[in-house]
């Protein structure tokens, strides 16, 4: 590693005039860039194999996954099929998982961005005593672990007969969304020109339409963001759902953990699952890498 | 903490902030205390939900579990901190919290090094944002998805496992062309041949140079026999020089019958690439040979004396099965590396990030005054990335103590002990199993104990950013 960087020059942003001595290290800048290159080519290659054995693997027979690795398909293409899909797909239980999945996710998302924004709003700009206070309470519970809610929420969720049920798992999804989702917007709405807001004020709009019909325009890519981040992270969890949701509302993660027990032979179902549950977070990140870059990165130590 | 990173746009901790708005002048000209009343009451209104979701979902269970922690398992009696103490005694919790510690000592240092040199590396290339793009994608799917990704890569069996499969085409390039048949034996009563108590075949009959020995095994199904192994029956019958012994070693048996016990028929296959060795007197191994295609073998350089002719016990080792990388002894290192699969794209895109803020004519500067690219890194980019470092490792630190749903999903059942960290035992006490809600608190409560720290470090940040 440090051979290759002690003769690696950037290759580009040289904006100082080449004196001699450089063009003289040409060559082995070149050598050493392409080794960059062929280093990094490997690494991406390794990034991709796991996820390619697993794609591959879905689209193979249960006798193919038995005798021989996925590898195998490079070669004999012949043997991938989307029959493990269509099975899946006619597994009630699996469509039904995905679609509480979606039913959680989505209403979850809603519910953080709207209470979010209005308290964001609050702590941003509006007055009332303890104001800093307990917005530092907020900021403190961006680290709390979700683990020191599981035995308390599942035991007043019993007694509320919300346990075992889709709004259940929404509501505790919600309320530890919320101190990551409030401490963004507050910070974001804060850096709203107080020009504007006293201006809107002074033409006597109600804090209701300044929060509409302001603030919340405004606040467009904070909320792009936070609702992306938010629904990946619920879409994904396991953990919450696992003990919150019951047979009938459990998602996709739950429904498939319980069949890794005899992993070798559900191959054919826990593959296609698998990307059946991972293929909407891979379309939401393409379509918007940007806010879930930004979403990730603005919700790093939570 | 979030908030510090130069590529969060949404919240800078520039100087421009307008802070928030002066209590005062907030609403010019109402009138006094009907007013005031008025907008607390709109302040109670917007945070009314957060805060009734907030103090009922995750203050009250801080506190509930606080005290649920100083009770026993069925939660009638008071027990002080013995839950506390037992922690430190019952030996799944013990080794729940050694792995947890070995995942908070490693996983942040290698994932922080790992994202330092990648992004280092990227930003000499052209294609760089396609290479981000790839090493982020992991970050979007679910640990459930990526657990399954690796137990699938990470199987035993080097015919499906992906890992083994190279584990073992690599331990197979640098061994060599040995070849073992792990079922062959002799003959039930063969009278030629006496197995050594490693496994090894030596001749009963000691021989010595000049001599001819034809070995004939029995037990290697015609689907195990290498394409290239060829008839033995003319290489048998080749006379030894002197001072070496020489031979077949060949598969004594005849497919579709007829073929005469301990003689090397006419249609009677060598069996290739067996190592033989010439074993004197006192043990010694006098010399090595490898059989030929047709299983032909030479020992030369024998002085005079007696000797016995041995297979030795690799020939009849089993196959290599590569690294048992689920097994109770690698478990954890194997599910800190899918964790990195999924995290080092984070800890790349946000240190690329810092570096890509970071003052160019600094490191042109330093290059232009004779400083090599390993110095310029040492000193000059590794400081100033400091903090963009720092975020990294402190961010890690806190997910890899809460890290639950890879060890759940990547370890199998039987091993799952092994791999137990914090989280997971916390669940398994409380709802797998263990059913003691007291000890379930006492460990909730010790993972929140464990980000203290990071929470005091988030609130003296934004604070500071608020001054």
């Amino acid at each position: 590693m440090t051979t290759v960087q002690q003769a690696a020059a950037p290759s580009r942003r040289t904006t100082a005039p080449a004196p001699a001595k450089r063009a003289a290290k040409r060559p082995a800048k070149r050598l050493s860039s392409s080794l960059i290159q062929a280093l990094l080519i490997i690494i991406g290659l390794v990034w991709l194999t796991p996820a390619a054995g697993l794609f591959l693997s879905s689209l193979r027979s249960e006798e193919a996954n038995a005798s021989s690795g996925w590898w195998q398909a490079l070669t004999s293409p012949g043997q991938l099929s989307f029959e493990n899909y269509s099975a899946l797909l006619k597994d009630s239980g699996i469509v039904q998982a995905f679609w509480n999945t979606v039913l959680i996710s989505v209403p979850t998302t809603i519910a953080v961005v709207v209470i979010a924004a209005l308290a964001g709003y609050a702590f941003a700009w509006l007055d009332f005593p303890g104001r800093d206070w307990i917005f530092l309470l907020v900021v403190a519970m961006l680290v709390v672990p979700v683990q020191i809610g599981l035995l308390p929420v599942a035991k007043m969720f019993g007694a509320l007969g919300l346990f075992g049920s889709i709004p259940g798992v929404v509501l505790f999804h919600t309320a530890y969304g919320l101190p990551f989702a409030i401490f963004l917007l507050r910070n974001f709405f804060a850096e709203i020109p107080k020009e504007m807001l006293e201006a809107a004020r002074m033409d006597g709009g109600g804090e209701w339409r300044i929060f509409s019909q302001l603030v919340l325009p405004l606040g467009k890519p904070a909320i792009a963001s936070l609702a992306i981040f938010q629904f990946l992270w619920v879409w994904n969890d396991m953990l919450v759902a696992l003990l919150f949701a019951d047979n009938e509302s459990q998602p996709l993660t739950v429904a498939l953990q319980s069949q890794m027990r005899q992993f070798g032979s559900n191959i054919g179902v826990l593959a296609p699952g698998a990307f059946l549950s991972l293929i909407v977070p891979l379309v939401v990140f393409f379509a918007f890498q940007r806010q879930f870059v930004q979403g990730i990165m603005a919700g790093s130590v939570k | 903490m979030s908030v510090t990173t130069p590529a969060v746009p949404p919240v800078t901790t520039g100087g421009t902030r307008p802070g928030p708005p002066d209590p005062v002048s907030g609403r010019a000209g109402a009138p006094g205390r009907r007013a005031v009343r008025r907008r607390r009451l709109i302040a109670a209104v917007f945070l009314l939900p957060a805060l009734l979701l907030l103090g009922a979902l995750v203050a009250y269970p801080i506190v509930f579990s606080v005290f649920r922690s100083l009770y026993d398992a069925s939660g009638n009696t008071f027990v002080g901190v013995d839950n506390y103490s037992q922690m430190f005694q019952d030996p799944a919790t013990l080794r729940a919290i050694r792995n947890s510690a070995i995942w908070v000592v490693f996983a942040p240092a290698l994932l922080t090094g790992l994202g330092l040199v990648l992004a280092v590396l990227t930003e000499k290339i052209r294609w760089k944002t396609a290479f981000k793009l790839l090493m982020f994608m992991p970050m979007a799917i679910s640990f459930l998805a990526a657990g399954i990704i690796f137990r699938l890569a990470y199987e035993q069996d080097p015919q499906r496992g992906v890992l083994n499969a190279v584990t073992v085409g690599i331990h197979d390039s640098f061994q060599g062309e040995a070849a073992s048949f792990p079922t062959a034996k002799t003959r039930i009563g063969d009278k030629q041949l006496v197995q050594g108590k490693d496994g090894s075949y030596a001749t009963a009959r000691r021989v010595g140079p000049g001599d001819t020995v034809n070995l004939g095994l029995v037990g290697v199904a015609p689907t195990d026999m290498p394409k290239e192994a060829k008839p033995a029956a003319k290489a048998a019958r080749t006379p030894a020089a002197d001072g070496e012994l020489r031979g077949v070693v060949f598969l004594d048996f005849t497919p579709g019958g007829g073929g005469k016990p301990g003689v090397v028929d006419r249609t009677e296959r060598g069996l290739p690439r067996l190592a033989v060795e010439a074993v004197g007197p006192h043990g010694k191994v006098a010399a090595h040979g490898t059989t030929g295609p047709d299983g032909s073998y030479r020992l030369t350089g024998l002085a005079k004396g007696s000797y016995t002719v041995r297979l030795p016990a690799a020939d009849f080792a089993p196959p290599y099965q590569g690294v048992s990388w689920l097994g109770p002894a690698l478990i954890t290192p194997a599910i800190i590396g899918a964790y990195m699969w999924i995290w080092t794209g984070f800890s790349l895109v946000l240190i690329g990030a810092g570096l890509s803020a970071m003052p160019r004519d600094v490191l042109e500067a330093a290059r232009m005054d004779g400083a090599n690219e390993w110095q310029v890194f040492r000193r000059i980019t590794v400081p100033l990335l400091a903090p963009a470092l720092g975020v990294v490792f402190v961010t890690m630190v806190i997910n890899v103590m809460k890290v639950f749903d890879l060890v759940y999903i990547i370890a199998p059942g039987p091993v799952q002990q092994d791999a137990n960290v914090l989280a997971l035992q916390m669940w398994l006490v409380s709802f797998g199993g263990g059913n003691n809600q007291g000890l379930g608190s006492a460990l909730g409560v010790l993972l929140l104990l464990l980000v203290v720290p990071a929470m005091a470090l988030n609130i003296r940040r934004f604070r500071r950013s608020q001054s």
